[in-house]
């Protein structure tokens, strides 16, 4: 019999500091996502609201109850942190060790972002909640502002050691210069 | 060089892949003969001027994407979801 | 010589020797405020030359700076900024810079004009890459690179803004000021390290404070703006498609990156790049001393510095007064004003002449005196500099970048730029041929205020008062007579190579430019074009808006490859992606090898293995003999889901998934829409609705993109949703006649060969996880692979090496792996390298007629199954000893191995220690036709030439038994 014992993402990569920017590992045991069937979308949402208490958002957005996110993820796709069952509805996937999640925060944490994310994150277009699928060097992401200062970057769970590399390289470059 | 994605909206070239000419849309018949298969597969306008192509939103939604584009003026017209193009 | 008390200096070296500069002037300025006018050699000549402008345009004053692997060539003096500890080195020139033994090139003038090298050096044909190349490389040129890997950091960066402002003179700081109090989102960015343009290098009032007064006001007041960025020492380079801008800042920190090259995104923008003085061609007119007229008031105006002790001036329009009348103000002899305009009234009180030029200068190393022809004879002037001023050309370039070309505007002698020649650009001040100071300042405010109304914001536009001069030329290009007249000062160009260009026939202007070289050097011709094509239009009897510009391209100024690929360095080049088991196979030794972005285990060597053939043969032993472990978890896994799931594979597969039972694994080939193949892998189902696709580790994005072509381009009809699971599983294989009895002391349930016979797969638990085994085998031995989620896949990993090491197995690496599917016969991208078809892999039969898939109709394309056809075999070596190598061609054995002979190719070989020989896999023509035939193999790369038997690809049990033992 075997004991199988469970490590995080990013092992001893977090948490990172340099200058006013942070970086820490966000662990959610579950991710599950939902890519809802032909026309089931409405279905799905109204599943999702009975189950978890909220509804699908908009594309480009995030939602939560409680500690429970739903979060688009893609074309035609939704990742929810909690486990939902819509047979017949939605394709949902066990994606809980599919992603690498951490939060950046951090007063220069904007131009951070932007020595890597060919995005417009400023916070008048890009506001707390708005998600995007993007890519951060050549890594794809997916971000989200979860802060006046805060985001939330997850990327592929093999690719967490290229996204620490990359958000240290910036970090340090963007600290250097000393101010944001 | 910026395409606008219709569940992303516009975002920089670096996120996309190009395939070519939206003749994809237009898959011939299995049964449709040597000459229309030979078409489909190998050949190509190459316009100075108004062209509609595939983009593939790699770097982001995962969407594949239909770009009427000008390749004279570089102006991108519009674009849209290839699944909608196609049905 | 410094005109003030420079306050605090510091010292910095220039060819080693100290010199004192104000940190943060420009070496140019510190050099000539310490006397120094030498400040480097020309390109092919070796002349003498010293600065000649005081901006990114300048073509003389290139110097290196740092040295060993910090030496970082063509730096602009005009740019570089004074720090303490600066160490700055003239170029192109040896011994040293004043006595430079190649300077004999300039004696050797009269046979080296435009066209020399290609004339001259003809014959033989080899010797001009062997001798002459090299020899002319090393005599000509800029600055040396160290040939060492240089240790600075530089960065990229992204930024959007609704208005970016290019400049911030005059115009680009009202426009600036105008949007940002509007509340557009504004960058204003600015190659100086100071904003202000030439508002910092006049003397002049606005609003009745000296101008420099007001532009501090002004940037006080832009920084108080939240929603105005402001950024100094950034050049835009490049003006792209959809409001893309390209933009290079040097970063002054210390410690910082040293450059930053940014991509802006702006939804409008404003052009006020000012303009550009041009020189005016006389005979010698490259002497150090020698500089541009609105240069020479930048020195004096904004550093106090004087470039001479007794200063000549030059030119053909009011600037030229004014910059006798600063100098003079200044405290500087004017020894003489000479205007070439002969009606021009004047009162001085320095010696004018009017009708005037500039026939001949003196002095070897720096200017000592010119020659004078005036309307009332000639005369030699003793002068240490000599200002020019030729009129000024707007700085249209970037209004270029996107094909536009420019216009000629008579009343100032000098191209404007085409309105909307970038889409979302406009264009005010200098720039737009406005040359006086009120006319900027009001141009800039109002083109913000009409872009910030057509934004939805409301703007209102509130004038300083300033300086309206008006700006009167009589244009001057060439000034007739015999002597050398340089136009192109970087690349050493004279009016002498554009008449020979001329009468050569190279009349178009770019034609010109490419015989001569003119504004082909780092400068791009910044000083020179203008003049170069009316000199060009003089001698074809053209006028200039007829002979036209060349085209200007991006970037406006050099910028490095190490600020365009900023972070592409080691690790930045490509993402890197770890298996779960990485850190126990790099504390294991293990070599690892890139596959795809993943790294791999080369080999797992033991205590006292010397080679790596060692541990491989060990290796495969594991699998054959007892238990192998192999993380496989690199092979890319696609969940499918939906109504037509089934429906959707029986598309992309050539072989039929949609009659695969539950609980069953089935092997499947995909082919492009050509016909050749794309990938193999399995297709595992694990519900009516859900399916698990497995694709090679190098094809995974590849496959998920085809997916998703399929799925949303090609058959939007279906039902069924694609999706990366790759990296949620750690995939292990467990291979070997002991695997069941390995998986079987992790397993929470015991199972057998009768309820997981071969191709079989569904849900397990270790130790209390679910996990899911598949009955699959990639090395022809009893085998499965077990997926658990990836935060146990170490975890696993260890216990299933652990286990396996006490059953007589153990941890296998790539090599091994290798050498197991070859010996089977099993295929890898290695034989799938996209010119292969299911026929020649001898699985045609896969290829299903009952169904419409990818690739079908075309691989039934007759030369796709021409018999002839180079096709998969087996090759076993037949000389003791010798190896099969891939890469290598087969030959008929008499053969002569040349091309024409060329009967196929080796893709992968190894040596079989089950089967103790060397094996290869090969692509020949008529293959299958040809077992037991001896055939010739040439590797002309490593020297192999041997013989080989063909065979059966499949090698070693080709029964097949002990994968469903």
């Amino acid at each position: 019999m075997a004991r199988l014992i469970a490590l995080g993402a990013f092992g001893d990569l977090l948490p990172l500091q340099v200058g006013d920017v942070t970086c820490t590992e966000v662990v959610r045991e579950t991710l599950f996502s939902v890519a809802p069937y032909r026309g089931q979308q409405k279905a799905v949402s109204a599943g999702l609201k009975t189950q978890l208490g909220l509804t699908l958002p908009a594309v480009g957005r995030r939602r939560a109850a409680g500690d429970v996110i739903c979060q688009w993820i893609g074309h035609d796709a939704w990742i929810v942190s909690a486990p939902v069952t819509l047979d017949g509805l939605a394709a949902v996937t066990d994606q809980s060790d599919g992603y690498a999640t951490l939060e950046i925060t951090g007063a220069s944490v904007e131009a951070v972002l932007a020595r890597l994310v060919p995005l417009d994150l400023r916070s008048a277009t890009f506001k707390v909640n708005h998600t995007a699928r993007s890519l951060l060097g050549h890594l794809p992401v997916s971000i989200t502002r979860t802060g006046p200062q805060a985001f939330e970057v997850m990327v592929m769970r093999s690719m967490a050691a290229s996204l620490v590399h990359d958000l240290q390289e910036a970090m340090t470059g963007v600290a250097a210069r000393g101010s944001a | 060089m910026r395409i606008e994605c219709p569940h992303c909206g516009e975002r920089d070239r670096r996120e996309f892949y190009y395939v070519g000419d939206a003749v994809a849309l237009a898959r011939p018949a299995p049964d449709a003969g040597p000459d229309a298969w030979d078409d489909y597969l190998h050949n190509r306008d190459n316009p100075a001027g108004d062209t509609n192509d595939l983009w593939y939103h790699e770097g982001g939604c995962g969407a594949w994407i239909v770009v009427s584009r000008n390749t004279v003026t570089h102006a991108v017209h519009r674009t849209k979801l290839a699944q909608k193009a196609a049905s | 010589m410094r005109l003030r008390n420079p306050g605090q200096t510091v010292t910095f070296t220039f060819d080693g020797k100290p010199v004192q500069g104000v940190p943060g002037e420009p070496v140019a300025a510190a050099l000539l405020a310490n006397g120094i006018r030498l400040m480097g050699r020309s390109f092919k000549y070796h002349r003498p030359r010293g600065v000649m402008t005081a901006g990114s345009e300048e073509p003389n004053a290139l110097v290196t700076v740092g040295r060993g692997a910090a030496q970082d060539p063509n730096i602009r003096a005009t740019v570089l900024e004074v720090s303490d500890g600066l160490e700055v080195f003239s170029q192109n020139a040896w011994p040293s810079l004043r006595h430079d033994a190649l300077a004999v090139n300039d004696l050797l003038s009269p046979f080296l004009g435009a066209g020399f090298y290609y004339k001259t050096f003809m014959w033989p044909a080899s010797f001009w890459e062997k001798l002459y190349e090299p020899v002319i490389r090393r005599a000509a040129g800029l600055g040396r690179l160290s040939g060492q890997a240089s240790a600075d950091c530089y960065e990229k960066a992204f930024a959007f803004c609704d208005l970016l402002v290019i400049g911030a003179g005059p115009a680009g700081l009202m426009a600036a000021l105008t949007a940002g109090r509007a509340g557009v989102d504004v960058i204003l960015a600015d190659e100086d390290s100071a904003m202000g343009g030439r508002l910092l290098r006049e003397v002049e009032d606005v609003d009745g404070r000296p101008a420099a007064a007001w532009v501090a006001d002004v940037l006080a007041q832009l920084r108080a703006l939240p929603n105005v960025r402001l950024m100094p020492r950034t050049t835009v380079t490049g003006a792209y498609d959809q409001g893309t801008y390209g933009a290079l800042e040097r970063v002054a920190a210390a410690g910082a990156p040293v450059e930053c090259f940014w991509r802006i995104v702006a939804k409008r923008s404003v052009l006020c790049a000012g303009a550009l003085e041009r020189p005016i061609a006389f005979p010698d007119n490259d002497r150090p001393g020698i500089m541009l007229a609105g240069a020479v008031r930048a020195y004096v105006n904004r550093w106090g510095v004087a470039p001479g002790r007794s200063v000549t001036v030059f030119g053909n329009n009011d600037d030229a007064h004014r910059t006798a009348r600063d100098l003079a103000a200044a405290g500087i002899k004017i020894a003489g004003l000479i205007d070439a305009r002969p009606d021009v009234q004047v009162t001085a009180d320095y010696p004018v002449f009017t009708g005037g030029s500039v026939t001949a200068t003196a002095g070897r190393r720096g200017l000592s005196s010119i020659t004078v022809a005036h309307q009332g004879g000639t005369r030699v002037i003793q002068t240490d500099c000599l200002a020019i001023s030729g009129g000024w050309n707007p700085s249209v370039h970037l209004t270029c970048h996107m094909n536009g070309r420019p216009r000629w505007r008579d009343d100032i002698a000098a191209f404007v730029p085409t309105p909307d020649a970038i889409p979302g650009m406009a264009v005010a001040g200098a720039c737009n041929g406005v040359f006086e100071t009120a006319g900027c300042l009001r141009e800039g405010a109002e083109v913000a205020a009409a872009i910030a109304r057509d934004l939805g914001f409301t703007a209102e536009v509130t004038l300083p008062v300033a300086e309206a001069r008006a700006y009167a030329i009589a244009p001057l290009w060439e000034i007739p007579g015999k002597g050398r007249k340089w136009v192109d000062f970087q690349n050493d160009v004279t009016t002498k190579d554009i008449a020979l260009s001329a009468q050569e026939n190279m009349r178009s202007v770019e034609h010109m430019k490419r015989y001569t070289t003119q504004g082909m050097a780092p400068d791009q011709g910044k000083s020179s074009n203008v003049l170069a094509l009316a000199v060009l239009a003089d001698l074809t009897g053209r006028g200039i808006p007829e002979t036209g510009t060349t085209t200007f391209r991006p970037p406006f100024v050099p910028v490095g490859i190490a600020a365009m690929g900023a972070g592409g360095q080691g690790k930045g080049f490509a993402p890197t992606r770890l298996m779960t088991s990485h850190h126990a196979t790099v504390a294991a030794r293990a070599p690892m090898i890139e596959a795809g972005l993943w790294y791999r285990p080369s080999y797992f060597p033991l205590e006292g293995e010397v080679s790596w053939r060692q541990s491989c043969d060990r290796e495969v032993g594991y699998a054959r003999n007892a238990v192998g472990v192999c993380d496989v978890s690199t092979l890319g896994k696609i969940d499918v889901q939906g109504p037509d799931a089934a429906a959707l594979l029986d598309f992309v597969y050539t072989n039929r998934m949609s009659t695969l039972k539950m609980g069953r694994v089935r092997y499947g080939l995909m082919l492009r829409e050509d016909g050749f193949v794309m990938d193999d892998g399995t297709a595992a189902r694990l519900g009516p609705d859900h399916f698990v696709i497995t694709t090679t580790t190098a094809a995974a994005g590849q496959v998920m993109r085809h997916m998703e072509f399929a799925s949303q381009v090609l058959r939007p009809d279906l039902d069924a949703r694609v999706l990366s699971v790759t990296d949620h599983w750690a995939q292990f294989a467990v291979a070997g006649p002991r695997a069941q009895v390995l998986l079987n002391t992790v397993l929470d349930d015991q199972i057998s060969n009768e309820d997981w016979p071969f191709m079989a797969c569904g849900t397990v638990g270790i130790g209390g996880v679910t996990g899911r085994l598949f009955r699959i085998s990639f090395s022809g031995e009893t085998a499965f692979e077990i997926a658990v989620p990836a935060r146990y896949g170490e975890s696993l990993f260890r216990q299933l090496v652990a286990q396996a090491r006490t059953l007589g197995g153990g941890p296998y690496g790539m090599e091994a792996l290798n050498v197991l599917r070859i010996e089977k016969g099993l295929l890898t991208h290695a034989e799938l390298h996209g010119r292969t078809t299911a026929f020649d892999l001898g699985l045609a039969g896969m290829v299903s007629a009952q169904k419409d898939c990818i690739g079908q109709a075309a691989a039934s394309r007759p030369g796709l199954v021409d018999p002839a056809r180079e096709r998969l075999v087996g090759l076993r070596a037949v000389e003791e000893g010798r190896r099969l190598t891939a890469g290598a061609h087969l030959f008929a054995k008499d053969a002569k191995a040349v091309t024409a002979n060329d009967q196929g190719y080796v893709t992968s070989a190894c040596y079989s220690p089950t089967l103790d020989c060397y094996l290869g896999l090969a692509f020949l023509k008529n293959g299958p036709d040809r077992h037991g035939e001896v055939i010739r193999m040439v590797d002309h790369l490593r020297g192999v030439d041997t013989l080989a038997e063909v065979c059966h690809p499949v090698f070693f049990d080709p029964e097949g038994g002990r994968a469903r033992g």
